[in-house]
């Protein structure tokens, strides 16, 4: 079982590590970059496949040349066996179509070159674009079937095909299995959660752990990054020239106006606690 | 490629040829020798690290006479897992300030090869790597956070072992390695949690002190450590004692009592332990400075009483603590060398009676084995069962106290010949092993010795000891909320009441802990009930022998996490 797990770096918009500026605008030069939270969940699933019938694990992504450190997060997580940037000034700025077609290129260039690929898992959607698109495009490009919305996931490497629980949201969620012919393109949901209910997965787990913190230690050995020539793409149909969609601009949201006048009081301020006590008073009750 | 495990013929469950549960010393034994064999061996912990459930004194004794030591099975045990060699060994016999002193080193090298201090965490973490890397090459390895709760049965016979978080499992031979309270001997009902006056329990303090210090307020060198000994007066009349071992950069310093004491006293075991730590006695070696790493607590079977003599049903072997195999020998408390004894015996017993048809030609074997290597005659010594008989009998018990309490006991004892057969006394294995479980041994008679031969200590002793509440602020838990593992199966005063007290996190008027009285009215009348919160438990097993409590550990990798131990 060959997969390709497809990541992307985004800024860390925790607490404490996310800038913005007066404007509300976020500040991307003084806010880190990490992996995508929903990858991680594309990547539990790859890790679960790979447990579960081995074989390899190739981490992708396209960005600049510091998303390798994204790929060197997915492989510590997913135990993945090697990794690929896509990384190019010509690349920069593109929309979901663009990346999707980039993306394509180097996963054919990949079975070309390397292996052919049994499924390819992205996240449900990033934390910066939100669109959710990049995923299903790169499908429709490779031209697989695609399955979306995944909760389970059990694979029948004779048969080839796969079998997923997806969750379909309304106004009753439901959840519905459904089969797919590899290769396959997986979109895993939020709620995917990986199970190991067997011993020897679960030593297998841990022997990749071991295996992988080794590897992870030399990260760059194990990176390849491609370029848009070594894509073979026309820079035409790629990077900001390739993007229909534009941005056209980002309005912050405004704050709401608060509902409630607030009195500011010093807790030094002997009259104005007589004050609070006095307006509590009324509220006060019991005894 | 992903392993394609051999399963049952029914190919419902996974198989292992040897399960072993818990990764103490004793499952460490039992897998290093199974790996040894070249048998398939899965090892399932429950802890999130091994040892990370595991407190002990703790002294670990490689005897001359054991079949197995923990250096035989894991090269460089010493020089990696444990702490300092026990150089020095003394008792003091305490009456209020009065002190006296003996050196029980002969007692102490009786049958020892060597003896290190050792603390649980790093010691059984050590241990596991070591097991993983070996069971590993025969086609298993250790497992954390899983907790076997249960066996697997088959028409009625033990086949292998259910877990909270994985499927069953089916085995060949499943050992028992399960620590004190081991759920699995409970679930064959060999082992039960009803008399108090079976166990001890344990309380310890880990204590910060460098290897400068260490060296400085003991006088030793950095290759040596001392065990000290504390009985008499201190604890009231709570039968037990106290000790202090120098670890390489800390200090293990506690106090073990019967359990069945602790509950007629109605003592709390956290202020025992604080009337150790701040005796004078103690002052010259903390010098005004203390600071507890950790508050731990442990229920310890008496091997007198209950070392199971045939500790096996149809697959299911019991080793160490499990087993009731914790031997106290007179002041001395053996456990961790003849867990792993035990442990390594298991498997023999199992290559050996491999390809037997009847699955309890196993168990018979390792009983055997138990006999002729003389760890059965350590953990349950003949001589005790027959000595026991007449010196715990209250009437006797009492007549020795009141003799030895009037004058001319105390003069018999402290005149100059008697210091000398007292010493003497101390130091015969012979003798301690039929020292009887009253307050003669513990309290008495080291009260009249400190009393009559002791010298007066004039230090003072200025440290203050955590609250319990402190105590149980610096533990780590990994709370599993809204699923706790004990239930209170009757909340009155007289069934589960002792808890509030014996609880060693829990205490009168302290609402922080476990187990507290609450003092309910309905009707116009008043009645005192007993509520639990587990969330502080430290997973001691105390509540289930005093309490009426339906008693399970943790799921894995849930509740404590000591790390220190």
């Amino acid at each position: 079982m060959r997969s390709v797990v497809l990541t992307k770096g985004v800024p860390d918009f925790s607490e404490g590590a996310v800038s913005f500026d007066e404007d509300g605008h976020l500040e991307r030069g003084k806010t880190p970059t990490v992996m995508n939270p929903n990858d991680e969940v594309a990547l539990g699933a790859a890790l679960q496949t790979k447990v579960r019938h081995g074989g390899h694990v190739t981490g992708v992504s396209m960005g600049p040349p510091g998303y390798a450190s994204v790929l060197e997060e997915a492989m510590e997580s997913v135990y993945a066996d090697d990794s690929y940037l896509l990384s190019d000034r010509e690349l920069a700025a593109s929309d979901t179509w663009a990346t999707a077609i980039t993306l394509c290129s180097g996963l054919e260039k990949y079975q070309e070159e390397i292996a052919d690929i049994d499924l390819v898992f992205a996240g449900f959607k990033t934390a910066d674009g939100e669109t959710g698109q990049t995923g299903p495009q790169t499908a429709w490009a490779l031209e697989w079937p695609i399955v979306t919305h995944v909760l389970a996931l059990d694979i029948d490497p004779d048969e080839r095909v796969l079998r997923a629980k997806r969750l379909v949201e309304g106004d009753i969620d439901e959840i519905e299995t459904v089969e797919a012919p590899l290769p396959c393109v997986v979109i895993a949901d939020p709620e995917f959660s990986p199970t190991y209910r067997t011993a020897s997965h679960r030593l297998t787990h841990k022997r990749l752990r071991t295996e992988t913190q080794a590897r992870a230690a030399d990260h760059e050995d194990h990176l390849t990054t491609w370029n848009h020539e070594d894509l073979n793409l026309d820079p035409d149909y790629i990077g900001l020239d390739g993007s229909p969609t534009i941005v056209s601009s980002v309005d912050p949201i405004p704050k709401a106006p608060s509902e409630r006048d607030a009195t500011m009081i010093e807790p030094g301020d002997e009259d104005g606690m007589g004050q609070v006590l006095e307006e509590l008073g009324a509220y006060a009750g019991g005894d | 490629m992903a392993t394609s495990k051999r399963t049952r013929a029914d190919d419902e469950y996974e198989h292992y040829e040897a399960v072993v549960v818990g990764c103490g010393p004793g499952g460490a034994a039992a897998a290093a020798r199974f790996a040894d064999h070249g048998v398939e061996t899965l090892v399932l912990e429950r802890g999130p690290e091994a040892g990370s459930k595991n407190v002990s004194g703790g002294l670990i004794y490689a005897e001359e006479s054991a079949p197995y030591t923990i250096d035989d099975l894991f090269e460089n045990f010493r020089e990696e897992a444990s702490e300092r060699p026990v150089t020095d060994y003394e008792i003091h016999n305490i009456s209020g300030n009065k002190v006296k002193t003996y050196d029980l080193t002969d007692l102490h090298e009786h049958d020892t090869e060597w003896c290190d201090a050792v603390l649980r965490r790093p010691m059984d973490s050590w241990l596991e790597q070591r097991v993983h890397e070996k069971t590993s090459e025969t086609g298993g390895g250790v497992l954390t956070d899983v907790r076997v709760d249960g066996l697997l049965r088959e028409n009625g016979e033990i086949v292998g072992v259910t877990c909270d978080e994985l499927d069953p499992i089916t085995a060949d031979i499943v050992v028992a390695a399960d620590g004190v309270n081991s759920e699995l001997a409970r679930d064959a009902g060999l082992m039960d949690w009803e008399d108090p006056d079976e166990w001890f329990q344990g309380v310890k303090a880990t204590v910060e002190m460098d290897a400068e210090t260490i060296a400085d307020r003991f006088g030793i060198d950095d290759d040596e450590g001392v065990a000290h000994l504390f009985s008499g007066d201190l604890f009231d009349d709570v039968r037990g004692g106290g000790f202090l071992y120098t670890n390489e950069d800390s200090l293990s310093i506690g106090t073990v009592f019967h359990l069945d004491s602790l509950v007629a006293e109605q003592a709390e075991p956290h202020e025992l332990l604080d009337s150790l730590l701040t005796h004078p006695l103690l002052a010259q070696w903390f010098r005004d400075e203390y600071h507890e790493r950790e508050y731990a607590a442990k229920l310890v079977p008496d091997s007198k009483k209950v070392a199971h003599r045939e500790p096996y049903r149809d697959r299911l072997v019991l080793v160490g603590d499990a087993a009731g195999q914790m031997q106290a020998q007179g002041p001395i408390i053996k456990g961790m060398n003849h867990a792993v004894s035990a442990g390594a015996l298991a498997a023999d017993a199992y290559v050996v009676s491999r390809g037997n048809a009847d699955p309890e030609s196993v168990g018979r074997r390792y009983t055997k084995m138990l006999e002729r290597s003389g760890t059965m005659e350590k953990l349950r010594p003949r001589r005790y069962d027959l000595a026991r008989t007449v010196g715990e009998h209250d009437a006797v018990a009492n007549a020795v106290d009141r003799v030895l309490e009037s004058p001319i006991g105390s003069v018999a004892i402290g005149n100059p010949l008697s210091k000398r057969a007292m010493k003497l006394a101390y130091n015969s294995p012979f003798l301690v092993s039929m020292l009887p479980d009253t307050a003669t041994g513990y309290v008495t008679l080291p009260s009249i010795i400190g009393e009559e031969h002791g010298r007066t200590i004039h230090w003072d002793n200025e440290i203050e000891p955590p609250s319990l509440e402190e105590r149980i602020g610096e533990l780590t838990y990994d709370t599993d909320v809204g699923n706790p593992h004990i239930h209170l199966r009757d909340d009155s005063a007289e069934a589960s009441g002792a808890a509030v007290y014996a609880c060693p996190v829990s205490a009168e008027d302290f609402g922080g802990g476990c187990y507290r009285s609450e003092t309910v009215r309905a009707n116009g009348s008043e009645e005192t009930l007993v509520s639990l919160d587990t969330q502080p438990c430290v997973e001691c097993g105390t509540c289930a022998v005093v309490a009426d409590t339906d008693w399970e550990h943790p799921r894995g990798g849930k509740g404590v996490e000591f790390r220190e131990g």
